[in-house]
């Protein structure tokens, strides 16, 4: 029954990536990088229950953590093109 | 009850499956970024939240369901909270969502197009 659930999750990720190469704007590309990373921990913890070893989930959590801190870094870089907040004029930032 | 629990599971592995297929289908062939995330969020809600409950019922009850479970939470916390980020940037930037029948009128839909064609274009990203 994992194994139908992780060919199933695999079928999906291939799905996935065909947007995420096609994508015509960078937002489909994010959109298609979170899905995928979202699978892929899916794909975790379900390989951590396929070879009966569950402590894969811990890795899995630690991905869940990395994929919503990469998904809001890499829309904020591309909205802003820097990664800190915009600086108002005439403000020399932290020197 | 053994026999009980492995077919509950059955069941959520086959939906939970079946709702990952269709949100990839839905990924692919919806036709602007803010109906694509439509997919992405069935692929986030129904499809994660029916393979946990699968496995959670394949753990019982012991460490690895509460681990399980707080995944679960993080996730249901989390992917909402990064579409909105990626949408409000999407919107930001200046990409028209698609509304009532637009994506049934092949003029309009073209000058959409154009217009997001050429806001990539002036980006360069």
């Amino acid at each position: 029954m994992f194994s139908a659930a992780a060919i199933a999750i695999l079928a999906t990720m291939l799905l996935v990536l065909v947007r995420a190469f096609k994508g015509p704007t960078v937002y489909d590309r994010i959109l298609a990088a979170n899905s995928f990373g979202t699978l892929t921990m899916l794909l975790i913890a379900v390989y951590g229950f396929l070879t009966e070893r569950p402590d894969f989930l811990d890795i899995a959590l630690v991905y869940a953590l990395i994929n919503f801190i990469g998904t809001i870094a890499v829309s904020k870089f591309v909205h802003f093109k820097d990664l800190a907040p915009p600086l108002p004029d005439n403000d020399p930032g932290d020197i | 009850m053994e026999l009980l629990i492995d077919l509950a599971s059955w069941f959520f592995f086959i939906v939970g499956s079946a709702f990952l297929l269709i949100g990839a289908i839905g990924i692919i062939r919806l036709p602007d970024i803010f109906s694509r995330m439509h997919g992405a969020g069935i692929i986030d809600t129904m499809g994660t939240a029916m393979l946990f409950s699968g496995m959670l019922l394949q753990a019982g009850l012991t460490i690895v369901s509460i681990k399980l479970f707080l995944i679960l939470l993080f996730l249901m916390f989390t992917s909402p909270t990064s579409t909105h980020a990626l949408a409000r940037a999407a919107l930001d930037a200046g990409l028209k969502p698609l509304v009532g029948n637009d994506a049934l009128d092949v003029k309009k839909l073209a000058k959409i197009k154009k217009v997001n064609k050429e806001r990539k274009r002036k980006s360069k990203i």
